[in-house]
């Protein structure tokens, strides 16, 4: 049976197919835009029609972008596997170590509910606890769905800025960790786990067939999951566009505010939980009320990077301390992210 | 009978793979019994570090994310 599977001829005929149509419809997205709000019998010069304009440009263009970039990442799933991730990383020193466990929680598929399992099963392979972290930072805060959307709403400057400012902060946090030597912090059934067991479950050989269901898989679960919260932020951003005034947040989170107001902005952000597609809406809102594009996106990275869930769940693994650690270096690597951020732009 | 662990602690796609496990074994008229391990030292003594993780009379046999309904449908086969 399995033989069958893997023999299985990939549909490449209707893979170039969806590719064609997907950049017909994107290059048709300011037309189909103007022919929606000519239904409407508006035009972009009045308030309502400017406003559902980028509603319906917006929100076509940022599902086609998403859904491109969240397929290519399933099929990229299919190659790296958390097993190999981890085979690469054990036994890698300080440095080298940061920088490719970084790198890797890029690509590699991470659920934040396997973070702990995940977490343990490095460290039993012999990966060093502060390239553990490294990877732990980077999986969920610089993923493809946060990259997709700050890509199709804010260009890719933004989305640029924030893949390698979120780097940063994974390899240079995981640094500072590994650096403090707190192993003795884990929990001692941690250290106690043996290096050698893991799952011998036959890793299935397979092929391109397979690995495009896996894209389309991806794109049903995620996309299917993120669109509601898409809509509403591209809603919100359309209200903004064509009526609120564009400095009303700009005198508490705009350039000009308060020392407090980034801070202030972290520490609002760290024990909240939000995936990045539910804080869009939110950067949406702030970014088109005048607020400055570094506080925006430290706090969005704060949200992400951290909650309160995740360190009560870190918790039956590390002690107080060691996530005290973890909170303080990531908040603080996020909060010279946003000082840096603002002061060049 | 086969005895089915789902590995997980608790999110969505573990109950989603709980749920389909059930219904393929059901719809293929096999007999299972089907249990949830949600404690995470019992998951890691299996090797799975990431979950949802089936183990099928002992052997891990999949592991990272709800296995497809042919996967789930070859181990009733």
């Amino acid at each position: 049976m399995s033989a069958a599977v893997t023999s299985r001829s990939a549909p490449w005929g209707l893979l170039l197919l969806a590719v064609a149509a997907w950049i017909g419809a994107y290059a048709s997205l300011v037309p189909f835009a103007d022919f929606v709000i000519g239904l409407f019998g508006l035009t972009r010069t009045t308030h309502l029609g400017e406003a559902l304009h980028f509603f319906f440009y917006d929100t076509p263009k940022v599902l086609l972008l998403l859904t491109a970039v969240v397929f290519a990442m399933g099929v990229v799933h299919t190659f790296v596997t958390p097993e190999r991730t981890r085979a690469l990383l054990a036994g890698r020193r300080l440095g080298v170590g940061n920088v490719l466990a970084a790198l890797l929680g890029i690509v590699t598929p991470f659920c934040s509910c396997s973070a702990v399992p995940l977490f343990i099963g490095f460290l039993s392979a012999g990966v060093p606890l502060g390239v553990t972290f490294s990877f732990l930072i980077s999986a969920p805060m610089v993923n493809e769905v946060a990259l997709a959307l700050l890509f199709g709403l804010f260009g890719w400057q933004v989305a640029a800025l924030y893949l390698g400012l979120g780097l940063a902060v994974a390899i240079v946090a995981g640094l500072v960790i590994g650096r403090l030597g707190m192993e003795r912090y884990l929990e001692d059934w941690v250290r106690q786990m043996q290096a050698s067991q893991s799952a011998d479950y036959a890793a299935e050989r397979i092929g391109w067939a397979a690995r495009i269901e896996a894209g389309v898989g991806h794109v049903k679960q995620i996309v299917g999951k993120v669109w509601p919260y898409i809509l509403a932020g591209i809603a919100v951003g359309a209200g903004i566009h064509g009526y609120v005034p564009q400095d009303f947040m700009a005198s508490i989170m705009g350039k000009d505010a308060p020392w407090w107001s980034l801070p202030a902005a972290v520490a609002i952000g760290v024990p909240m939980y939000a995936n990045a597609a539910g804080i869009i809406p939110v950067v949406e809102a702030l970014l088109g009320k005048g607020a400055a594009l570094g506080t925006v996106l430290a706090f969005m990275m704060s949200v992400i990077a951290l909650s309160l869930p995740e360190m009560i769940i870190l918790r039956k693994v590390l002690r107080i301390p060691l996530i005290a650690t973890f909170a303080g270096v990531v908040a603080a690597g996020i909060l010279v992210v946003g000082i840096v951020f603002n002061a060049v732009l | 009978m086969k005895t089915i662990k789902i590995l997980g602690t608790g999110c969505a796609n573990c109950r989603n793979t709980y749920q389909l496990v059930e219904e393929v074994a059901r719809a293929k008229g096999v007999e299972i019994a089907l249990e949830k391990i949600e404690d995470l030292q019992q998951i890691m003594a299996h090797g799975v570090m990431s979950t949802p993780g089936v183990v099928i009379d002992g052997k891990v046999v999949h592991a990272g994310g709800v296995p497809a309904r042919a996967k789930v449908e070859g181990w009733f086969a």
